[in-house]
């Protein structure tokens, strides 16, 4: 029993503790500051060797020859816009993890909203034309052979 | 029909485009990335020799001429394939390649050559950062390089020789005219 309790409780420690990074600590910089911006930086990269990971993820070396350039562009004083920029002049759109928000993304970005749009408008057309589309009320003469047929009224 | 029979060739018609894209991504290759530096000039570069070796290689070597540069690496096996066809290319005299080492440790690369034969005109070592700055994600990658220094095609992955015939010669006899 102590035994499971103490294993739950290290599996909630090691759970808090968050996702495992591949930075080493050698690569770290000393200000916590500029290593969050790093990290922050980091994360929005993809790793291009192993494609769906961010650099700060990867294990693979290129990731890591780009975790030190990062920390060494923050250090040297750039912006992160800067040193996001540096790294995509030279690897293109597909190292960014959020695809920029442009000319030749537009149909992604607003694919999901063109859909919903589209769906909309058909929906509401279905329900509006069912409406219009309504069967008129019965006529006197209707309602009256209607409950001679339920049994309600009596013979003519 | 009525006059709403159209309606019915919608999803035919979406099933036409999405099969039309489909069929144009089987031809898309998903491990070769597109380079933003086609048509821009070749990073500013001096990479040291190999260690014993003497001339280095740097931007300015690429000034004047058409020519090949070829990151490779002794721990690249494709490289090894490819070296093949490099040393058959450097045999017609077409055009000069030029050797990144990229990330090799020590001397490893010149015993590579001396096993392999050497078609380079000029080999530098990188230790990762002339690399990044060429935007190479995988040895071995190729690029040419007009007289103007500019880039102007990238190769990812070994060269065949049918890429040689049909790529690149005809490509470096394009520039050079």
């Amino acid at each position: 029993m102590i035994r499971a309790l103490l294993s739950a409780l290290a599996l909630a420690v090691a759970m808090a503790a968050g996702p495992a990074h591949a930075v080493r600590p050698d690569e770290m910089l000393s200000d916590p500051g500029l290593e969050a911006r790093a990290r922050a930086v980091g994360s929005e990269l993809r790793c291009l060797v192993c494609r769906n990971q961010s650099i700060d993820d990867s294990d693979a070396d290129l990731a890591h020859d780009l975790r030190v350039l990062v920390r060494e562009r923050i250090k040297g004083g750039d912006s992160d816009d800067q040193v996001v920029q540096y790294i995509r002049s030279r690897y293109g759109d597909f190292v960014l993890l959020r695809p920029p928000f442009e000319l030749g993304t537009l149909l992604l970005w607003g694919g999901p909203l063109l859909i919903l749009l589209f769906g909309g408008v058909a929906l509401a057309r279905f329900y509006l034309r069912g409406q219009a589309s309504a069967p008129p009320p019965l006529s006197t003469e209707e309602r009256r052979r209607l409950a001679t047929v339920l049994g309600e009224g009596t013979e003519p | 029909m009525n006059r709403r029979g159209w309606i019915f060739l919608i999803p035919a018609a979406v099933f036409g485009l999405l099969a039309a894209g489909f069929y144009r991504g089987l031809g898309i290759d998903p491990s070769v990335l597109p380079s933003p530096l086609i048509d821009q000039p070749a990073p500013h570069f001096a990479l040291a020799p190999l260690p014993g070796d003497k001339s280095g290689f740097s931007s300015a070597d690429l000034l004047g001429h058409v020519s090949l540069v070829n990151t490779f690496a002794s721990w690249c096996t494709p490289c090894r394939a490819e070296h093949r066809v490099l040393n058959a290319l450097a045999h017609t005299r077409r055009v000069p390649i030029y050797g990144i080492d990229y990330k090799d440790k020590g001397d490893v690369a010149l015993a590579w050559i001396a096993e392999l034969g050497n078609p380079y005109t000029r080999i530098g070592a990188d230790d990762g950062r002339v690399g990044i700055d060429w935007g190479v994600y995988g040895v071995p990658e190729t690029f040419i390089v007009d007289r103007d220094g500019r880039i102007r095609y990238k190769h990812v992955g070994p060269l065949t020789e049918a890429d040689v015939e049909r790529t690149i010669l005809p490509l470096v006899a394009r520039l050079e005219r």
